[in-house]
């Protein structure tokens, strides 16, 4: 009886969230008037593949060192190093951009040492900053999915290829050449997927006819010509390009030919001489990269932090209702469909998964096409936004929770039913305590992504309902760097703050 | 009385059928050779499968459309029988209320249950805190609490060693001798049918055979069971 209970409620919102996919697509279609590519529009689509293509190799490519030094190397901060190359997810994209412009802009770190040595400028506007800012977010990530490959690759086999005899050649050849050939598709894969609906970083480094991502001319299309027709053609080709990359990513499986080690302590082996100078680098080069935009970031700002103005307060308790709300209805959601997943059913995976097709401003120009007929969008912008940051934040709740709830599920239903438990007392007696900590990590991931999220809001807001990072965007668009630094100073401050007070709270929580 | 009324189970292409009753009070082994059905068979009566044909009756009522939970059966199972995060005192308090609203005359049952099975002053740790049959014995003592007139182990002691496996099996004995409980119990071993169960039943070939004589049927075995025994 509890089973049907939960059954139906899921279903309920496995439907509803079809509802919610499905109605922008619908008013999407209703506004499409016919297939033709503008000129424009075509750059877009060309700049879009283009650059995600760049952005996916570029990050693969300079992982693979990173992460293989990594794998080898044992020093001190190296755990404290590898979680931090977990940050830059949950970092607000408006303050990595500010980071990256203070040591990649015009008058920045770089471009001050390249003019003392007598060399050009780089410039940070254009196809190579959107790729740099692609990079700085996803090397990182791309070298955790790397680093996870050189450990599941069993010790017993490094042994073995060590009493062979093998050279470092031989080990890359025999060994690790395989797994990065099962790795490398699949991260290259994911970082493209990410990087096709790119908006913050095209709107603050892109833009012009040469650096326009679809996201981008969709929000163009809408917000400054207001051409309700032309953004609809625009969303729709989005989600066609999403859609087909998230079929692609379904069916592509990657198996890894390496059979179950026995978890034996001891990595691959760590060959001495010029090749410990090259790890060496690797890891100080991409610790700098993280680094020292973020350092920008905190120099610059530190100084405005006392006097923002008002608005930005504002802003910010504007923002953290925002993430506090998405959390909620997030959160909920994710552990509904995750529960309901853990009882063997397919379709609850399939509906929380849904929202990787869609992206932030395809769902939002569908929204605004609804509403705006009816009522003012700017009215909206808030709830709205809450809603799609819950939406687009479920696949990664979801991934998160299935597994925990999957294995608590097969340990101890049967004794929870044998012992008559009512669902209440199983929800408080053994789903929270039990699933507390994978709770708050989730709660913590979507309340970051929530907090720093510039899409669909930039589409809705007014003035008057700025959340902090639109409000840094802003401030950088009427040149006042002094006070948007230090806006994003507070941003990142509290985007993190939320992360590290719900998963403590789920650590604390935690029954063992 | 336990009843089986031309009962079938099926998973996948797996059958097994049971028709025969036991007494209020027995105290049956169930034997026979892995994937037989054994733990099937106790599934059933415990609710956690549905029979594909035929009833599952307690004193002449059937069971099959009860939830687990309501029905007069306590398992205790193969492992997993203690919640990791809850106390022991509170995994006890399962027992008495499912919801874990407990009263202080609750609470001086738990205490009682504790003392009983050994386990004085065990109450505020954790399951991981204790040996595997210091676990084993609190499990028991939730079994005690709940008092349901039939009680079903599935191999819960399967991981302890002999001695202590013997020693189970005597509190299970002086536990059944107080409730008056009907137990059923799996078994590999001919040794611990023969200590505890006045009655084994061969489960062989898709077939729980009706419960005989442990000592005779151990003494003279059907040719399913000799194969079994070696």
């Amino acid at each position: 009886m509890a089973d049907r209970a939960l059954s139906l409620s899921a279903a309920g919102l496995a439907a509803a969230l079809f509802a919610l996919l499905l109605a922008p697509l619908v008013a999407l279609g209703l506004s499409f008037d016919g297939l033709t590519l503008g000129a424009a529009e075509a750059a877009a689509l060309r700049f879009t593949l283009w650059q995600a293509m760049l952005s996916a190799l570029i990050s693969v490519g300079l992982a693979v060192p990173v992460a293989r030094a990594l794998a080898r190397r044992r020093f001190r901060g190296r755990g404290v190093l590898i979680s931090t190359l977990g940050a830059p997810f949950i970092l607000p994209v408006i303050v990595a951009v500010l980071g990256l412009l203070a040591v990649f802009g015009r008058a920045g770190w770089v471009n001050s040492s390249l003019g003392a040595l007598g060399l050009p400028e780089f410039t940070i506007y254009g196809l190579q900053g959107v790729v740099l800012a692609h990079v700085f977010f996803n090397m990182p990530l791309a070298v955790r999915m790397v680093l996870q490959g050189w450990q599941a690759i069993p010790a017993e086999r490094f042994r073995l290829a060590q009493s062979l005899g093998f050279s470092p050649a031989d080990t890359l050849r025999h060994l690790e050449w395989p797994m990065l050939r099962a790795v490398l598709p699949g991260a290259a894969l994911v970082i493209f997927v990410i990087c096709l609906t790119s908006f913050a970083v095209a709107l603050t480094l892109g833009g012009g006819p040469r650096a326009t991502t679809i996201e981008l001319a969709i929000y163009q299309a809408l917000r400054f010509d207001f051409d309700l027709p032309t953004a609809a053609r625009l969303a729709l080709l989005q989600f066609a390009l999403c859609a087909a990359a998230y079929l692609l990513a379904t069916r592509l499986t990657l198996p890894s030919s390496f059979g179950a080690g026995q978890g034996r302590a001891g990595g691959p082996p760590a060959p001495g001489g010029w090749r410990r100078g090259v790890d060496a680098v690797a890891i100080a080069l991409a610790g700098l990269f993280i680094a020292l935009p973020l350092l920008a970031v905190v120099l610059a700002g530190l100084p405005g932090l006392g006097d923002l103005p008002v608005q930005v307060w504002q802003a910010a308790g504007r923002s953290l209702a925002v993430a506090g709300a998405s959390t909620a209805l997030c959160i909920s959601a994710a552990l509904l469909l995750a529960l309901a997943a853990a009882r063997g059913r397919g379709w609850p995976a399939l509906a929380a998964t849904l929202p990787l097709a869609a992206s932030s401003l395809v769902l939002g120009t569908g929204l605004f096409l609804l509403l705006q007929p009816y009522v003012r969008p700017s009215s909206l912008a808030l709830p709205v936004t809450v809603v799609i940051n819950a939406a687009l934040a479920l696949p990664f709740a979801f991934r998160i929770l299935a597994p925990e709830a999957r294995s608590l599920y097969s340990d101890y239903n049967r004794l929870s039913r044998s012992l008559g438990m009512t669902p209440w007392a199983r929800a408080r007696w053994v789903v929270l305590p039990r699933l507390s900590r994978p709770l708050g990590f989730a709660a913590g991931l979507v309340a970051a992504l929530s907090m720093g999220d510039l899409g669909v809001i930039a589409l809705f807001a007014g003035e008057a309902e700025a959340t902090l990072p639109l409000l840094v965007q802003r401030l950088m668009g009427a040149y006042r760097m002094e006070t948007a630094a230090s806006a994003a100073l507070l941003l990142v401050a509290l985007s993190f703050a939320l992360f590290w007070a719900f998963d403590q709270w789920g650590r604390r929580h935690a029954a063992i | 009385m336990l009843q089986f009324d031309t009962l079938t189970l099926a998973q996948g292409a797996f059958r097994l059928t049971a028709d025969w009753q036991a007494q209020k009070g027995a105290r049956i082994a169930l034997i026979g050779p892995s994937g037989a059905g054994k733990s099937t068979l106790l599934a059933a009566i415990g609710g956690f499968l549905r029979p594909t044909q035929g009833r599952i009756l307690w004193d002449g009522q059937d069971l099959t459309p009860q939830d687990p939970g309501a029905r007069p059966v306590t398992t205790l199972f193969q492992d997993q029988n203690l919640f990791p995060h809850l106390t022991i005192a509170q995994n006890l308090g399962l027992g008495v209320s499912p919801s874990l609203r407990l009263t202080p005359a609750d609470h001086a049952r738990i205490e009682a249950a504790l003392e009983q099975t050994g386990l004085s002053g065990f109450g505020p740790r954790k399951p991981a805190a204790l040996s595997g049959g210091q676990q084993s014995r609190a499990a028991l003592a939730r079994a005690l609490l709940r008092d349901k007139p039939l009680l079903l182990l599935d191999e819960p002691f399967a991981a302890l060693g002999p001695a202590l496996k013997g020693e189970m099996l005597g509190l299970v004995t002086a536990l059944a001798d107080r409730t008056g409980a009907t137990v059923l119990m799996v078994t590999h071993d001919p040794q611990d049918a023969l200590r505890f169960a006045p009655l084994t039943c061969l489960v062989a070939n898709g077939v729980a055979h009706p419960p005989q004589p442990t000592a005779a049927l151990l003494d003279n075995p059907p040719p399913a069971l000799a194969a079994y025994l070696g």
